[in-house]
């Protein structure tokens, strides 16, 4: 079984590698594109001195758990993004054939071994975040900063797999998924307190990103929520992730029960 | 190698029509820009506020309508995955359109204008409706500033074409064009004025990008003459700059089309 998974992915890192300049343009680019999101919060507070009540250094920690949250489900499964080419050219029939877990497969299929980058550099920038502001260090904060960017992925991943099984409804739907794993990211970058209105209540409590990095940052941080959430709720991330993952698993396996193949 | 009004017209109208059978994938990105609108609104108002009103004389109103105008502009402009001549050049079926009696560069052009006329009326129209509805949305206060903004979209459209249709060429040599592509719509989205206003970065860098790069020319230099930053002056000067670069990468096009096609080698056969 395990054997299995390695071949495919040694083949997909080896057919990756064979064109050896776009394979390091690719790379620099992936490392570029999450430095990205940092150099943007770096850039607003060359504007501004406060974003949503918070400090540059406040907001960068944020970013970071963010990044690294993001980086982590990104790695294990961003490729379900493929989902709907594997639908629209008849492969996943190929996937659903095989002896081996259609959603395993797939995640296996296009790993991509450069996105292993975006997970130290997200280590790095976090790293440097937590350094730049006072943290009084006790074992609760020790314990949140480790169990935060896990779950966290957790929670990025289900929005990738909920998200990539539309397309067993609507093949073409594009980059509808975009908006909430993209889309996602960049809100977890930000305090929640710049949002309002439903947009707010949908992207942090709805869809549980207000629990990727916001709340557990007020807790490292030991701020208050200027929307006056309890800084419990800090703790909440696995939980929101486990809720996050079972509606997932629902959403996926009711897709895949779906499928019908496009013929082609 | 000529190419009669006719034809071209025709190309363009088939590219309209191409584009407007997407309509799952179209509908799809409509919704995606306009959530990103939202979330880029918020933040930039909260920037705003934290300014005290105003960051870098983009006040509140104005920052809406260049985010919204922008998240609409997006799949006008096309800052994002054209690979059409790429693709070709790797199965080889651009040799067909070398052999035909009309430079590709302006088959290509006409089905990309007619693109980005359908575009203009279903993903920008939309996007943009959406943020005059939810926000308080600046109006120009100068007749004008509208013609120059049309005048400003289509030359951003001409600037974008030259841009993708040289890192398509890059596939004569490349062949896998992935990475480079990666690489180019990462500096599209950052240096245009989609992620921020490419006002906010420090003045030498604002600098660079306007003088050195095509970028600003494709996003950033409508939604500034839309939301009348500085005077009728300053508009006419990122008109010409537009101009200045469609020249530039026309000339660049047809430059490295030609070396291409020396290179050309036919896969598969």
């Amino acid at each position: 079984m395990l054997s299995a998974y390695t071949r495919l992915l040694v083949a997909q890192i080896r057919s990756q590698t064979q064109y050896r300049l776009s394979f390091l343009a690719d790379v620099v680019s992936t490392c570029l594109m999450s430095l990205l999101d940092i150099v943007a919060v770096l850039v607003l507070f060359r504007v501004t001195p406060a974003l949503g009540g918070f400090s540059g250094r406040q907001v960068l920690v944020m970013a970071a758990m963010a990044l690294l949250a993001f980086s982590l489900s990104d790695l294990l499964v961003g490729n379900v993004e493929r989902l709907r080419f594997y639908i629209r050219t008849g492969l996943f029939d190929v996937v659903l054939l095989r002896p081996l877990s259609a959603l395993g497969q797939l995640l296996v299929i296009d790993f991509a071994p450069r996105r292993t980058g975006r997970v130290v550099q997200a280590l790095v920038i976090l790293a440097v975040a937590l350094f730049l502001v006072d943290i009084d260090w006790s074992v609760a904060r020790v314990a949140i900063l480790v169990v935060t960017p896990l779950a966290g992925s957790l929670i990025f991943a289900s929005i990738f797999v909920a998200g990539a099984t539309v397309a067993f409804w609507w093949v073409e739907s594009g980059e509808l998924a975009n908006a909430f794993t993209y889309g996602g990211r960049d809100f977890t970058t930000y305090p929640v307190s710049v949002y309002s209105g439903w947009f707010r209540r949908l992207f942090a409590y709805g869809l549980g990103f207000a629990f990727v990095a916001y709340y557990p940052a007020l807790f490292l941080l030991d701020v208050p929520d200027p929307l006056g959430a309890p800084i419990w709720l800090g703790w909440g991330t696995p939980v929101v992730a486990l809720l996050a993952m079972t509606v997932a698993a629902c959403v996926w396996r009711t897709g895949v029960r779906h499928y019908r193949s496009t013929g082609s | 190698m000529g190419l009669d009004v006719r034809a071209f017209l025709a190309l363009t109208s088939a590219g309209f029509r191409r584009w407007s059978t997407y309509r799952q994938a179209t509908a799809a990105a409509v919704f995606t820009n306009s959530v990103f609108g939202f979330l880029k609104t918020y933040v930039l108002l909260a920037v705003a506020l934290g300014a005290g009103g105003a960051a870098v004389g983009y006040d509140g109103p104005m920052l809406v309508s260049f985010v919204w105008l922008g998240q609409g502009l997006i799949g006008v402009v096309m800052l994002w995955g054209w690979t059409d001549l790429a693709d070709r050049v790797r199965t080889g079926d651009v040799v067909a359109d070398l052999l035909r009696p009309v430079n590709p560069l302006w088959t290509y052009l006409a089905a990309d204008l007619g693109r980005a006329g359908y575009a203009t009326l279903t993903r920008f129209l939309i996007p943009v409706a959406v943020g005059l509805v939810y926000f308080d949305f600046f109006l120009p206060t100068r007749p004008a500033s509208y013609a120059l903004f049309t005048v400003s979209v289509a030359l951003a459209v001409l600037v974008s074409f030259t841009f993708r249709y040289l890192v398509n060429l890059t596939a004569f040599w490349l062949l896998d064009v992935r990475g480079v592509m990666l690489l180019a719509q990462l500096m599209m989205g950052a240096l245009s004025g989609l992620y921020l206003p490419i006002r906010f970065l420090p003045d030498w860098c604002e600098n660079v990008l306007w003088y050195l790069t095509p970028f600003p020319s494709m996003l950033q230099a409508p939604l500034d003459i839309y939301v009348e930053y500085g005077g009728i002056g300053t508009q006419l000067a990122i008109v010409s700059g537009q101009l200045a670069w469609v020249v530039v990468g026309f000339t660049a096009c047809g430059w490295l089309q030609r070396r291409a096609a020396w290179k050309l080698v036919i896969q598969g056969g």
